[in-house]
């Protein structure tokens, strides 16, 4: 892709480009924007920016991350997603091919979530101005009768539910970008989790006080930010905390603590004791719960710690980092 | 110290002496009182808010000034002592005055083991003490781990639940007892109760029980050491895996048949601080006391029970004298317990016996190591029977607090030219340590009546003492961490700079954001130099390196061009075939940690492919060295950079004997050091030269380091009242951070 001369004609490609690979009557109208019923209730709406590298990694790219990602984040809310936009900057020299590549996925991550795409821009910059593709997504979703879950609702006593194992996706996009390779391929668990959601929210109710994707910083980062955000502690249990041996082995070859890995697959919800064990149960039967475990609970605590428990009662401190893991024993 | 103008029987006058320093709550007035009416002379002795003020007049003043500083009573320090010319009164009777009140600026002593007076009376079945467990006076006994806060006294220690009986009473007011206003006083009609009978411990002891008591700083955990079983169903119960247990034996005699004990650790073992002293082991108690180490752990009784269970265990067969494993009570990385339900509910797994008792521990203190080094003692840790004694520094600085790191955390606040650095405090990986920290700050802040102006931190983003310097609303410093290091030993020693620094650590973060800890820095007051430091090493999987040396010696065999026999060599970690690739990577995290060198060698040589507690393949390699010796052209140096390349390849390669070539590192590392150190002082023209960092716990390289310098025609300046490793670390953060108070308005910031 070129930047510049013959603009024109290049941004009528990619628009064709997209066009196709996301398919539907109104980005087919060709407007700047589109129009859509409102309905009924309360809406949400999100938005986000993706930058990932490698763009291309096992389990998806860049243009799915993208779906996924907001897709999530409206689903967080207890909210059925409806449409996107989608903004992409491109660098200039990128191969029209992988374009291509991102856009499809997108397109296919979209039809399967049930959602579409209804409006979008490219821009194409000099060469070293973006990292080959950038992805901006905003997307609007409606919320159920009656639910309002928030991450200052967490009470002392409730429970700690997570969807699944960690690290998948962190690991698998060092793995391709330091170029290791393991006997078992570790693929990101990127999906949309609305599906589950909606089981959740039929089981649990109001019953569930909140939900996040525990994507950037890990789960480490999402349950410090819960427990600042609620005013209390976390206990969790280690042993049942899911991940995959292959996950497990990387991460200790790397030296990673598995909680501080991105995932974009995975949820953690706090949810009122009563009715733990009927999200659980819920999520156990959902495909992307197959793996859903109990794994700890919301305590009193004025420091607002979030604690791996020992056998001894006492607990190891889960940080909040500031960026990566950085050696600590001298 | 000199008296003002002629004093003469023809000119009696009178003298105003105020004495600064650690004078009061340790018998100061009595002694005073005893000294000025031996030299007949009238007038007063009184504790106000600066220390000790003491009027003199008669014939023998000037004799009495002489002699004050001289026979003081053993805790007492004098700082200072200013002398003034008042009016005469012509008083002939010497008195001993009530305190005269004003801000609290005196200070607390450490907690110091059982006086001899008092033991006497502990087993002379004529006195009220006889057997008594809590027997103590102004000379010995509890201070710093029961007091609240200042003023020091009964209303304000856990003794305040203690009325004095009558005959206690008479003690405390008398000024001429040994007893005279002790505050932690009582006897076995007023004081506080043990649990359990004396012969009732000695018997579990010797049956091989395990039994916990309260001891002075915290609950200990004490068992037979010459019981193999017994002291391996302790590490067992406490999950602890290698770390060594130090051993509690009854005199200096019964410690000399368990380890070589020389003159200077005699004198250290028999300090009224009782440390634990790392000694030449026989390896005459059972192998699970400390497995594999050439060092073993001493200590004599410090509190009065601990002398009644070796009086007790008497009535006990032992092949020759009794020997106690003596640690504290914890579980693995947490801190030491001294809450009595706490203890009861998490003890009762552990101990067959648990006894208490119910004065109150106000504030915990481990039991503080040291080690000879270089001819002289060093800390390992730092924490009961030294604690608070501060730290004077070469000037004032406004008050500040200093947080340390994240191991062996201590925290230092400020008070004009005194440091004072708290207890070892611990791993602040748990809630329980990171309370501990908060507590410590609250507490050593409050015993000293000061509110700090700013708070020094590391330059680490993701520590807790990170966290809680910025959380406090004061305004923060960041201090690198080896900057702080060789601040610390500076501090002690009086050094503003401008002083050369050999900084060999485990890790800090740097200036730079990068994994330092070989470093050789040039300081000048608040700033620093990275004038070189250790050749990078990859350090494959950041933290998981410093937990397997076998990671370091991969890393060490790939720099070398071996990657090959990686898999090889260390084919029972099950990585260690993907180690390769993980190497090969351009952008993997390096290190300059002197502290991973090590552990490359160790891994190299086949002491231990992982740790199970921190330092253990350092301390290994260091107890196989016999001799050191140097390797010819071992080492590089280039731009700073300090290579040990040539080194490596000979150690990697030659199947050496291992005694050898843990002789051969250590020799040629100093040398290398030395080396380094002579061209930067040449480079520099700076030839004042301080050692700090972790590594210098290590006596070899310590003593080899020290020895080469001396023969390059430089002092190297050690460490003495601090560890080198990072329990020292706050001291060097508030001396640097203070100094650059002292000449920067900005209050916050990063010091470069
Ligand atoms: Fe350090
Ligand atoms: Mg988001
Ligand atoms: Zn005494
Ligand atoms: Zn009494």
């Amino acid at each position: 892709l070129s930047h510049g001369a013959g603009g024109r004609a290049m941004a009528q490609l990619i628009a064709g480009l997209f066009h196709e690979a996301f398919g539907n009557e109104w980005l087919a109208r060709g407007n700047d924007q589109s129009a859509f019923d409102v309905a009924a209730g309360r809406m949400v709406m999100t938005t986000d920016g993706y930058v990932v590298s490698p763009l291309f990694f096992p389990g998806g790219n860049i243009g799915s991350l993208a779906v996924h990602g907001t897709v999530n984040d409206i689903a967080m809310a207890g909210a059925r997603p409806l449409y996107l936009s989608a903004s992409f900057i491109i660098e200039e020299g990128f191969a029209f091919a992988d374009l291509k590549r991102i856009a499809d996925a997108m397109g296919e991550a979209a039809r399967a979530a049930g959602i579409a795409i209804i409006t979008g821009d490219t821009k194409v910059v000099e060469r070293g101005k973006a990292d080959g593709v950038f992805i901006s997504t905003a997307g609007v979703g409606v919320l159920p009768e009656g639910l309002d879950l928030s991450a200052d609702k967490a009470r002392p006593g409730d429970r700690v539910l997570l969807s699944g194992s960690l690290g998948d996706h962190g690991v698998a996009i060092m793995s391709k970008r330091q170029n290791l390779t393991f006997d078992t391929e570790i693929v990101s668990d990127s999906a949309s989790l609305h599906d589950l959601v909606a089981d959740m929210v039929a089981a649990g109710g109001q019953g569930i006080r909140l939900m996040r994707d525990p994507t950037r910083g890990g789960l480490a980062a999402t349950m410090n930010e819960i427990a600042q955000q609620s005013n209390l502690g976390f206990r969790l249990l280690e042993e049942a905390i899911p991940v995959k041996p292959a996950v497990a082995a990387a991460c200790e070859l790397l030296g990673l603590d598995p909680l501080h890995v991105a995932n974009e697959g995975k949820l953690v919800a706090v949810v009122a004791p009563e009715v733990a064990d009927a999200v659980l149960a819920a999520m156990t039967r959902h495909p992307l719960g197959r793996d859903a475990a109990d794994i700890g609970e919301a305590v009193a605590d004025d420091h607002r710690f979030v604690q791996m428990a020992t056998s001894f009662g006492g607990g190891r401190i889960v940080d909040w980092l500031s960026g990566e893991q950085l050696p600590r024993i001298c | 110290m000199s008296v003002p103008g002629p004093t003469s029987a023809a000119e009696p006058g009178r003298l105003r002496l105020r004495v600064r320093g650690a004078v009061q709550g340790v018998g100061f007035r009595p002694y005073v009182h005893g000294l000025a009416t031996r030299h007949r002379l009238g007038g007063f002795v009184a504790n106000d808010a600066d220390g000790v003020v003491i009027e003199v007049e008669g014939d023998g003043i000037a004799e009495f000034v002489e002699a004050l500083p001289r026979q003081t009573p053993p805790l007492a320090r004098i700082d200072d002592i200013a002398v003034e010319r008042v009016a005469a009164m012509s008083s002939r009777d010497f008195c001993i005055g009530a305190s005269i009140g004003g801000r609290v600026t005196t200070r607390i002593v450490p907690d110091a083991a059982t006086c001899e007076a008092c033991l006497a009376e502990l087993f002379d079945p004529g006195s009220r003490f006889h057997l008594y467990p809590f027997v103590n006076c102004t000379h010995c006994g509890p201070r710093f781990t029961i007091a609240e806060r200042l003023p020091y006294d009964r209303a304000t220690t856990a003794m305040k639940r203690f009325p004095l009986c009558e005959a206690c009473r008479q003690d405390y007011e008398n000024p001429l007892g040994r007893r005279f206003h002790a505050e932690a006083i009582s006897c076995p009609c007023c004081g506080p109760r043990l649990s359990h009978g004396i012969d009732d411990i000695a018997a579990t002891l010797a049956a091989g029980g395990i039994v916990a008591i309260k001891g002075l700083g915290g609950y200990q955990l004490l068992c037979d050491a010459r019981d193999e079983q017994a002291v391996q169903r302790l590490r067992a119960r406490k999950q602890r895996d290698g770390k060594p247990f130090a051993v509690m034996l009854a005199s200096v005699d019964a410690a000399s048949e368990v380890a070589e004990i020389d003159l200077t650790e005699r004198a250290l073992l028999e300090h009224v601080a009782r440390p634990i002293v790392l000694s030449k082991s026989r390896h005459h108690l059972a192998p699970s006391v400390a497995p594999g180490l050439a060092r073993i752990g001493v200590m004599l009784p410090v509190a009065p029970l601990h002398h009644l269970l070796f009086h007790a265990l008497r009535a006990h067969v032992c092949k020759t004298a009794w020997a106690l494993v003596c640690t504290s009570a914890n579980p693995s990385g947490e801190p030491l317990l001294t809450d009595d339900d706490e203890a009861q509910a998490t003890l009762h797994d552990i101990a067959d016996l648990i006894v208490t008792h119910d004065r109150d521990i106000v504030i915990r203190a481990d039991d503080s190591v040291v080690a000879i080094v270089a001819g002289a003692p060093s800390f390992i840790r730092r924490a009961r029977g030294y604690v608070p004694e501060p730290i004077r520094l070469a000037r004032a600085v406004p008050p500040m607090l200093a947080v340390g790191a994240h191991l062996k955390a201590t925290v230092t606040v400020t008070r004009g030219d005194e440091a004072f650095v708290s207890q070892h405090l611990g791993d602040l990986d748990t809630t329980q340590a990171i309370r501990f920290f908060e507590e410590t700050v609250q507490h050593l802040t409050s015993i000293l009546d000061v509110a700090p102006v700013a708070i020094a931190h590391d330059m680490h983003p993701d520590m807790a003492s990170t966290r809680f310097a910025h959380g406090r609303g004061l305004p923060t410093l960041s201090v690198q961490h080896h900057h702080a290091h060789a601040a610390s030993v500076m501090a002690e020693h009086g050094l503003t700079g401008p002083a050369l620094a050999l900084v060999l650590d485990g890790y800090g973060y740097g200036s730079d954001g990068g994994a330092w800890g070989g470093e050789l820095l040039s300081c000048d007051g608040a700033g620093f130099r990275r004038l070189g430091h250790l050749a990078p090493l990859k350090m494959p999987g950041g933290d998981r390196a410093a937990r397997e040396p076998w990671r370091m010696a991969a890393a060490v065999l790939h720099d070398l061009d071996r990657g090959t026999e990686i898999g090889t060599r260390f084919d029972d970690q099950s990585q260690a075939r993907h180690m390769p690739m993980l190497l090969d990577r351009a952008d993997g995290p390096v290190t300059t940690s002197a502290g991973r060198l090590f552990d490359a060698v160790a891994g190299l040589l086949g002491v231990g492919a992982v740790q199970s507690y921190e330092g253990e393949a350092a301390m290994k390699l260091e107890a196989l060295v016999r001799e050191t010796t140097t390797l010819d052209h071992g080492w590089t140096i280039a731009d700073g950079v300090l290579s040990l390349r040539p080194l490596l390849a000979h150690l990697a390669s030659d199947r050496l004997d291992v005694a050898e070539a843990a002789g051969l590192f250590h020799g040629t590392l100093a040398a290398a050091c030395v080396d380094w150190i002579t061209m930067a002082s040449r480079a520099t023209g700076i030839g004042t030269l301080v050692l700090s960092g972790g590594c210098f716990v290590n006596a070899h390289l310590s003593a080899q380091i020290v020895r080469g310098c001396r023969a390059a025609g430089f002092d190297a300046l050690l460490p003495r009242r601090l560890p080198p490793n990072d329990g020292g670390l706050s001291l060097g953060q508030a001396w640097a951070a203070g100094l650059h108070l002292v000449r920067n308005e900005n209050l916050s910031g990063e010091i470069v």
